[in-house]
């Protein structure tokens, strides 16, 4: 065989390392891509082949009262579960990173709750949150009272402050949800602690020599530090959290109640294309939901410039 | 590091210690309650205000709950294992030859279709799912043989390698030493001897990592099962598990808690019995994204 060209070769063998994944995301990923976004520029029930609408699905969408609703839903589950979660899982994860005799044992408590299929937890969480007999309920009942005070602060008092009715009021389910969520996000808390133990210890002792206390060892060590994971874990949790399926679908028995208050995106979506077989209405659905992720994450990309700092790995 | 410990006070450690123990209770308490819920007799579930220990202990609540009408939990388990180790041998061996291409070869291109990949991480299922369906739907009709209704559509494209799981090994083959590779390819070696007889044998925790992170995966999935399986011989334990709920209207709570805990287990032991690698295969993920 004639020796060809070196960095031709290099290309035909590169190329061919890839071609598992080539072939993979064309057919699996760029393809249904493209499909989507051509479905949902047209008239589309399964039954019959597609037929071109233009932008009729979108208005069509943008008239419908329970697609707003879903939307709503979505960002308020958002919106709540995503500044939460990150605040508590650094809070847990700057706890456990104190060294502590049984340090190790904490860590894998925190963890376990991630390994939990969402269907399974839901359940548990569904039986936890029972107005009447649920665990909830029965540990606020102990903490009545200054509960109480900080329920009327919300605002919330008139609704039975013994015994939030949790998943079975429209005002309670995304709460709920929100707060089993952080429950799951033992993932998480691991990132942020293999991001803790990266910080140098020099930076501690030099901060120290400064003069400076615990609250500036946190602002101007702590954080910045660990700013590319924080920056990582906000990425990941908020692309999940605007695509939440099976909780919601588990707690409100599929139908998004009570009063469609869990009525999420992907749910909305899942029973547009497949149970009512609107095809072309539920790929338009998807294509919203893809565009709010991405402009999400190009904004949170864009902004990190201002506030993650890379160390000069 | 320890000078900055020392001089931490006595209080400020008995208040780190009691946040932790509230935090590591928050974790707990569900799994505690879900075992005894599970273990307690048809007439106690209800009790008020709940008690913890179940008396009397009922354990035939599993046998009740592993079959009843409609409901077959070994056959599920055999379903998912299916799914599941078909999708883990697939996605091990066609993403560590594609984070061989993205690691160790040089070539025009590789860095866009790098950045691509990465991208791909971005795009949620439920944007893809539908046209997914009908393309296997079209396989279906077009090949002879049945997509839609097996197996075929969920661990199929495990084949093709995964984003995560190729940037993941790529990352473990870029700290392998290219001294090595450049050895044995003057040694004659070809550039699939490399990736099989070095790389390969050098990767054993990284690729083991892969293997668990997918098969977790895939075994707590619920949405996809949920598009492509329609009988109930065919369910996995997740879809056997709301199936299971769905029957019953949320009664009896022991026996939904019993299947809960069968649904549960094998991840928990899994966990347990590869911690180590599990913990760092994570702490690799945020590190290096």
């Amino acid at each position: 065989m004639a020796r060809s060209n070196p960095e031709a070769r290099n290309f035909l063998k590169g190329i061919a390392f890839l071609s598992p994944w080539l072939i993979g995301f064309l057919v699996f990923m760029l393809l249904p891509i493209g499909l989507s976004l051509y479905y949902s520029l047209c008239d589309y029930s399964i039954l019959k082949p597609p037929v071109w609408c233009g932008v009729d699905n979108y208005r069509l969408l943008f008239h419908d009262s329970l697609f707003w609703q879903v939307m709503r839903n979505t960002f308020y589950y958002a919106g709540l579960s995503l500044p939460l979660g990150l605040v508590a899982t650094l809070g847990a994860a700057l706890l456990l990173n104190r060294r502590v005799p049984g340090q190790s044992i904490f860590r894998t408590i925190i963890f376990l709750p991630s390994l939990v299929p969402f269907v399974a937890s839901a359940l548990v969480w569904m039986w936890i949150y029972n107005q009447k007999l649920g665990l909830l309920n029965a540990v606020i009942r102990i903490f009545y009272v200054p509960l109480n005070a900080l329920l009327r602060l919300l605002h919330l008092h008139q609704h039975s402050p013994i015994q939030p009715p949790w998943i079975v009021d429209a005002n309670w389910i995304i709460p709920a949800l929100v707060l089993m969520s952080i429950w799951g996000m033992g993932n998480q808390v691991v990132i942020y602690l293999a991001g803790l133990q990266d910080v140098p210890r020099e930076l501690y002792e030099a901060a120290d020599l400064d003069g400076a206390n615990a609250f500036h060892r946190m602002w101007h060590v702590t954080l910045p530090m660990i700013s590319p994971v924080i920056f990582f874990n906000l990425v990941t949790t908020m692309i999940w959290v605007l695509q939440v399926y099976d909780v919601p679908f588990i707690m409100s028995a599929g139908t998004g109640g009570p009063n469609h208050a869990s009525y999420l995106m992907t749910m909305y979506l899942y029973d547009n294309g497949f149970f009512y077989l609107k095809m072309g209405y539920a790929s338009a659905i998807a294509w919203i939901q893809l565009m709010i992720i991405l402009a999400m994450t190009g904004l949170a990309f864009w902004t990190s410039r201002n506030w993650v700092h890379y160390q000069g790995k | 590091m320890m000078r900055w410990i020392s001089k931490r006070s006595a209080p400020g450690v008995v208040a780190t210690y009691a946040a932790l123990l509230i935090i590591c209770a928050i974790a707990i308490v569900p799994f505690l309650w879900m075992i005894s819920t599970s273990l307690k007799s048809d007439e106690h579930v209800s009790d008020y205000p709940p008690q913890w220990i179940p008396i009397p202990t009922v354990l035939s609540n599993y046998k009740t709950a592993i079959r009843t009408s409609g409901v077959d939990f070994p056959l599920w388990y055999r379903n998912t294992l299916i799914i599941a180790s078909l999708s883990v041998i697939g996605t091990t061996i066609s993403s560590a030859i594609a984070a061989y291409g993205f690691a160790k070869i040089r070539f025009r291109g590789r860095g866009l279709l790098f950045g691509l990949m990465l991208a791909t991480m971005m795009i949620p299922f439920p944007t893809i799912m539908i046209p997914q369906f009908n393309i296997f739907e079209w396989l279906g009709t077009h090949t002879g043989t049945r997509w839609i209704g097996t197996f075929r559509p969920l661990w199929f494209p495990w084949w093709f390698g995964s984003a995560f799981n190729i940037f993941l090994l790529r990352q473990f083959f870029l700290t392998i030493p290219d001294e090595l590779s450049e050895a044995a390819r003057i040694d004659g070696c070809t550039e699939w001897g490399i990736f099989w007889r070095i790389i390969v044998p050098l990767s054993r925790s990284a690729l083991i990592v892969v293997a668990l992170f997918t098969f977790m995966f895939v075994w707590r999935d619920f949405l996809a099962p949920r598009v492509y399986l329609q009988h109930p011989a065919q369910y996995t334990l997740t879809l056997g598990l709301q199936a299971f709920q769905a029957q019953n209207g949320n009664t009896p709570w022991n026996l939904l808690m019993a299947a809960s805990v069968m649904v549960i287990a094998p991840l928990i032991v899994l966990f347990f019995l590869a911690q180590k690698t599990f913990i760092e295969g994570i702490a690799t993920t945020g590190l290096k994204g």
